[in-house]
């Protein structure tokens, strides 16, 4: 029962470190695509948030996974 | 599990908090919960507690999720039908102004992402849209008000949030899939089945490789895409219900139980704009790749 928790705790883990890398990476584009060209800067936008929503799902999904893991299942 | 509010435990707490409302058909023979016995033929009736879910099987709906959907798309369609009635050619204010705003949103969108011609992608982007929206919008009612204040009125299990039921989340990719299948085969008619089979490999002895890889691709798209927003509106409502677990902890953690609550509530209003936005550009998108010739 204890390794629950621990299962738990990789899920949040690693889906956290993997979208913090992605929403990194993309968010160190945007500025650089907007610097370059200014112009654009608003619809980058516009498919940054699309790209960070995707993103944002999965660590989102495992967080959410975890928790009823850590409070149903082993609680 | 309902009945003795007082001394349910947490994880009791969360999963009646999780439990929807069913509604269905108990087989012959079967014991419920308060010793009484299914007669001959099954009965139709409003579950009590995960086993008898269970026993339905099948025979079962969700009343709590299909109530709050489609009242809350009829709050949509009344509320948009009544501004375009009132819409005048003067100055907007109001009402009209914001409902005006979405609607030239959602143009813009289509305009960027949709190139095919087809007058019904419009429309559907913004009832997705606003719907969705709507859907994920009972998310941020506090989780106890209404289930509780229900449960004084005798009934027992309510989850407002109807997108946290995979019900009506995939039923809409579903919906979007045989969009998807009907304007393939209107638009590609038969070019559609050979872009099924003659895709990446253009030679026949590749059809099974191809179609298995295309198939595979095909039914991927409403899968993930009614299991996204599944996901993230079940993870955010799991989070309101812990938050919402830890006041019953103490007198101590009132305040920063409240904060947590508020902090989460700030940010879930990005998220579940951010999801409808996705269900619906994503809708396009694949509609619009089922208008497009390779």
């Amino acid at each position: 029962m204890e390794l629950i928790y621990v299962a738990a705790a990789i899920m949040m883990g690693l889906g956290g470190m993997g979208a913090a890398i992605g929403v990194g990476i993309l968010g160190g584009k945007l500025i650089e695509g907007s610097a370059r060209q200014p112009e654009l800067a608003p619809k980058l936008q516009g498919t940054f948030f699309l790209g960070a929503g995707l993103v944002d799902a999965i660590p989102i999904i495992g967080v959410g996974i975890a928790m009823y893991l850590i409070f149903v299942v082993a609680g | 599990m309902a009945a003795n509010g007082d001394s349910q435990t947490v994880s009791e707490y969360i999963v009646h908090h999780l439990t929807n409302l069913t509604y269905g058909k108990l087989p012959e023979g079967y014991e419920r919960y308060d010793g009484s016995v299914v007669p001959a033929q099954g009965q139709w009736t409003l579950a009590h507690g995960a086993d008898e879910m269970a026993a339905m099987g099948f025979n079962a709906i969700h009343v709590d999720s299909m109530l709050w959907s489609v009242g809350l798309g009829v709050i949509f369609c009344w509320l948009f039908r009544r501004v375009a009635v009132h819409a005048t050619s003067g100055v907007p204010a109001g009402w009209v102004n914001f409902v005006e705003m979405i609607v030239e949103f959602i143009d813009g969108t289509v305009k960027d992402t949709f190139h095919g011609r087809n007058p019904l992608i419009a429309p559907l982007a913004l009832t997705i849209f606003v719907w969705v929206f709507l859907m994920n919008l009972m998310d941020l009612i506090p989780v106890d008000l209404i289930p509780h204040s229900l449960m004084l009125m005798g009934v027992d299990y309510q989850k407002i949030v109807p997108s946290t039921d995979p019900n009506i989340t995939m039923g809409m990719a579903i919906g979007v899939f045989l969009l998807m299948l009907f304007y393939s085969i209107k638009v590609k008619g038969f070019g559609f089945v050979k872009e099924l089979t003659m895709n990446p490999f253009n030679h026949p002895l590749f059809i099974p490789v191809n179609l298995f890889m295309e198939v595979v691709g095909l039914l991927a798209k409403p899968f993930s895409l009614g299991l996204r927003l599944f996901g993230n509106m079940y993870a955010g409502e799991m989070i309101f219900i812990l938050i919402a677990a830890l006041f019953s902890v103490g007198l101590f953690w009132m305040l920063p139980a409240a904060l947590l609550q508020i902090g989460w509530a700030i940010f879930h209003i990005l998220v579940i704009t951010l999801q409808a936005f996705i269900f619906m550009v994503l809708t396009i998108v694949y509609l619009s790749m089922a208008h497009e010739d390779h």
